[in-house]
């Protein structure tokens, strides 16, 4: 992107119009090559969700479209981008319009962060996991935004309780991932995966590194839950009290983007688990396979991606299962329970480290027979 | 390394960084003036960039967005009626405090252009992230526990400051 | 022109003196913090500058560091007052504040 900007620069001279076309141009294609893989992550994933939550609960869920429900997606994107766009006369206009974008924008630049594969990094930040943590806590802001401008009372509660959700599961899921960071010692993630790798396959995978890792991911996946309001944690958009929270008010595409974000937001916190805890984009199969790079990198894209959708399976699982708590109960869970417990892995792991220079349970186990 | 992409982009920062300022302070509507936060508190942390600070940047994001102004905006909210959304906070001393505030820019604005600064050469963007660690944890060991105790102090206080009294029943 | 010190120090300065101007003329409590939070960020632009084009090493940034760290303090204790405030006068206009008892 970069290059070819300057390309552009340098062969026609700045501020051309021929030029500033083509940027404009390149910006479009790219922009619009998001928005529908986005689309298409996000319409594949709302048919998993409601075909998972047919089988756990008997039903049959969506079969008219295409084969076996297939291309309902499809039809639920025609039938958003084609209805009338509403604004209510007695929102806040500005921040009415403003709010989703906010929310989308946050959630789709969290995606350049993340190691896909050996090779395919978008941007190799070397701050990595910390811009993932600071980008996702703007879509906050959207939610506040939209709770807000839209002038309602089952929005702005939504959208208040989103905040309060959201700033607060922020700590725990901080502190959980820190146990992870001083093992690693490093915040890029492409390193993290890579210090995972190993002569003992999935033993080298962080999670089972020590116990207070083994507990860390545990406590990050809960509050990853609370982070993007999936059940049990989906007070702020409860359909039975608040008829959709933070977003009742929007209709059409504008209601689509938040969709969306919700979505990104989702595989963003699947990713990270995975890329902490999991592995990221190794196998041990794939790992020693002698195969072309090329191929090899897309077998690791798969490999991640599927651990990731195996995450976003469990966490749709959950939602079909769990009934949801009371709004005490979540701040209980995050403050007395999760916390305390976060604290303790951080300090539990420093010990560890510090005990057994470094080592991990799989390591010395191997000492300890040879 | 400064193209004129590089430049642009500088550009845009700093005028959406100086830009949301006046609407912070200008705007008659708190709401809008809280929001206009936003993207001062991102244009700063875009400055950040260029300045090679990227963990601060990310620090700025995460703390300035993420806390600070989410507890303002929870402030604004928590303190007006909550269902009506025209928010306005007066405006006073509007002409003298102009008049004041354009003399100390006039007086900062030549300071910095008449100084002759020091410059040491280019340097190059580097990660600046375990520095900071091993700084804090060296040089800066001092002032880092005192700002754990300070926010320690805040949380306390705060909480003490807006809970409701609870008085202890009455015996008969 | 290539972009120097002095660009990052005038942005600050503006920042600056945006805030001042904030804090002189807004009569509610939250907006004054704004303007607070405004002066702040210009003067951890000036750290940041500072240490990036006049000092060697980053010790500049470590004292952004810390500003950012009292000003998440400073607005949580100031934002506590305000709502106590509130509670007690019904008012966050620091204007109507003038009484030394509730």
């Amino acid at each position: 992107m970069q290059f070819a900007i300057q390309w552009l620069v340098d062969k026609f001279s700045f501020l051309s119009p021929i030029s500033i076309l083509l940027l404009i141009s390149l910006m479009f294609i790219v922009g619009t090559v998001v928005l529908l893989l986005a689309m298409l992550y996000e319409g594949l994933g709302t048919y998993a969700l409601r075909k998972i939550g047919g089988d756990i609960q008997v039903r049959i869920g969506p079969n008219r479209v295409g084969p076996v429900g297939l291309l309902q997606f499809l039809a639920d994107g025609v039938k958003l981008f084609l209805k009338e766009d509403i604004v209510p006369t007695v929102v806040d206009k500005k921040l009415f319009i403003l709010a989703p974008f906010i929310t989308f924008a946050a959630s789709c630049a969290a995606f350049v962060a993340l190691s896909y594969s050996d090779r395919l990094v978008i941007s190799n930040l070397n701050i990595g996991l910390f811009y993932l943590l600071a980008i996702s806590s703007l879509v906050v802001i959207g939610v506040i935004m939209a709770g807000w401008a839209s002038n309602s009372k089952w929005s702005l509660l939504g959208g208040m309780r989103a905040a309060a959700q959201i700033v607060s599961y922020e700590i725990p899921i901080g502190l959980s991932l820190l146990s992870v960071i001083l093992i690693t010692q490093s915040l890029n993630m492409g390193e993290i995966i890579r210090s995972q790798s190993g002569g003992w396959g999935i033993l080298n995978w962080h999670i089972f590194h020590n116990p207070f890792v083994f507990i860390s991911f545990f406590i990050y996946f809960t509050a990853a839950l609370a982070e993007v309001n999936q059940t049990p944690f989906d007070l702020p958009e409860t359909e039975s009290e608040l008829v959709a929270g933070y977003f009742t008010e929007y209709s059409g595409m504008r209601f689509g983007f938040f969709f969306m974000a919700e979505w990104g937001e989702i595989f963003i916190v699947s990713a990270i688990a995975v890329t902490l805890f999991l592995g990221g984009w190794q196998l041990p199969i794939i790992n020693n396979l002698d195969i072309h790079i090329y191929l090899k990198n897309l077998l690791q894209l798969g490999v991640f991606l599927g651990k990731t959708f195996l995450l976003i399976y469990l966490m749709l699982w959950i939602r079909w299962t769990l009934p949801r708590l009371r709004v005490d109960q979540i701040m209980y869970m995050c403050w007395k329970v999760l916390l305390p417990f976060a604290f303790f892995n951080i300090i539990g792991t420093g010990l560890w480290l510090l005990i057994f220079k470094g080592k991990g349970i799989p390591e010395l186990v191997i000492q300890l027979f040879s | 390394m400064e193209g004129i992409i590089y430049k642009i982009v500088f550009y845009l920062f700093a005028v959406l960084t100086v830009g949301s300022a006046l609407v912070v302070v200008t705007s008659r509507n708190i709401v809008h003036s809280a929001f206009a936060l936003l993207f001062t508190f991102f244009g700063v942390a875009g400055l950040y960039v260029f300045l090679s600070a990227d963990f601060l940047a990310a620090t700025q994001v995460l703390i300035y967005v993420g806390g600070i102004l989410v507890l303002i905006l929870f402030g604004v909210m928590l303190t007006r009626k909550v269902f009506d959304v025209k928010i306005f906070s007066g405006a006073g001393q509007v002409f003298p405090a102009a008049v004041g505030v354009a003399v100390i820019f006039f007086l900062l604005a030549t300071v910095i252009v008449k100084t002759p600064w020091h410059l040491v050469g280019e340097r190059a963007m580097e990660p600046t992230t375990a520095e900071i660690g091993k700084l804090l944890m060296t040089d800066f060991l001092l002032p880092f526990e005192v700002a754990s105790v300070v926010l320690l102090a805040a949380l306390v206080g705060a909480v003490i400051l807006i809970r409701k009294e609870v008085r202890p029943p009455k015996v008969d | 022109m290539i972009i120097g010190l002095e660009h990052y120090l005038f942005i600050s300065a503006i920042l600056f003196s945006l805030g001042l101007f904030g804090v002189l003329t807004r009569r509610n409590a939250v907006s004054i913090l704004m303007g607070i939070e405004l002066i702040l960020n210009a003067a951890n632009l000036n750290f940041v500058a500072f240490s990036r084009f006049v000092t060697i090493g980053i010790s500049g940034q470590l004292f952004a560091v810390f500003v950012i760290i009292l000003a998440a303090a400073e607005a949580a204790v100031a934002l506590a007052i305000i709502l106590a405030l509130y509670q007690n006068i019904k008012s966050v206009s620091v204007d109507e504040a003038d009484a030394m008892k509730g």
